[in-house]
């Protein structure tokens, strides 16, 4: 499966559009990492406990949208945008979509 | 020690020595961050990013194309934060939480770029800044605060040409 955020996809042609396909997660870290990353946000510096957050939540968002695009016989997805909304201290929503294709 | 001394300790001193260390430690860090920063950048600068469709000057890619992303979150130190309540009753451009989210942009790009390179790429494009809200700021019931920090998202194509 290739996925790029571009709308095309080097050395390949597009030969079908299977349609957009989108994936979310909405995660949160446990209590004490929230609470570190509040005794850490008194001396400043990287909150390593939501940095993981993000990276994993991407990566729930863009393996459920790989799971749309193969139930959809897509090889690739194209165009991928992620977006984010917030909740809650702490928390965070991840969504990415793209458009399924099939390239060759 | 009378009463008096003991409540102006508590109320003076107490939150004095918070953002004393709060100020001392986060400066360090600061520093230590930049300079970690501008090695890593030096490390990594043969990898070319632009925001354009194509990487620039491009020449054919031999098919290798990924999609990339790094993410950094950075807080501010309790008295920074306290300095940019003052700065938001005066008004104007506060340094500080400027030179912040520039850290962890250039932390997040920096992450991107080491996956890239891990990928056996060397260039990346269509890269694309995005933010989310983790301290929760924008949701904050009340007059409760959310935490100050930087979020700094960004995601790109890395290709080998």
């Amino acid at each position: 499966m290739t996925i790029v955020n571009t709308d095309t996809i080097p050395g390949k042609s597009i030969v079908q559009v299977k349609g957009l396909v989108q994936g979310n997660t909405v995660r949160a870290k446990n209590i004490g990492r929230d609470i570190a990353a509040g005794l850490k946000n008194m001396v400043g510096g990287e909150l390593k406990g939501y940095t993981e957050l993000l990276t994993e939540s991407r990566r729930e968002a863009i393996s459920r949208m790989i799971a749309q695009a193969e139930a959809l016989g897509a090889n690739a997805v194209v165009n991928v945008r992620f977006s984010t909304s917030a909740i809650t201290s702490g928390a965070s929503e991840m969504m990415a979509y793209g458009t399924a294709v099939v390239a060759e | 020690m009378d009463e008096q001394s003991i409540t102006l300790v508590f109320y003076v001193g107490l939150p004095l020595l918070i953002f004393g260390i709060g100020w001392f430690v986060g400066h360090i860090a600061e520093k230590n961050h930049e300079r970690s920063l501008a090695e890593r950048e030096e490390e990594l600068k043969d990898i070319e990013v632009s925001d354009m469709r194509y990487p620039p000057g491009f020449s054919e890619s031999d098919g290798t194309c990924a999609l990339v992303s790094g993410e950094a979150v950075v807080s501010s130190d309790l008295f920074k934060s306290w300095l940019f309540g003052l700065r938001n009753i005066i008004g104007g451009e506060s340094k500080t939480f400027t030179r912040l989210f520039d850290r962890a942009r250039r932390e997040a790009l920096l992450r991107m770029k080491a996956r890239a390179r891990e990928l056996g790429c060397n260039a990346i494009c269509n890269m694309r800044f995005d933010s989310a809200d983790i301290g929760g700021n924008t949701v904050a019931a009340n007059r409760k605060r959310g935490m100050n920090m930087a979020v700094a998202l960004v995601s790109g194509t890395a290709w080998r040409c």
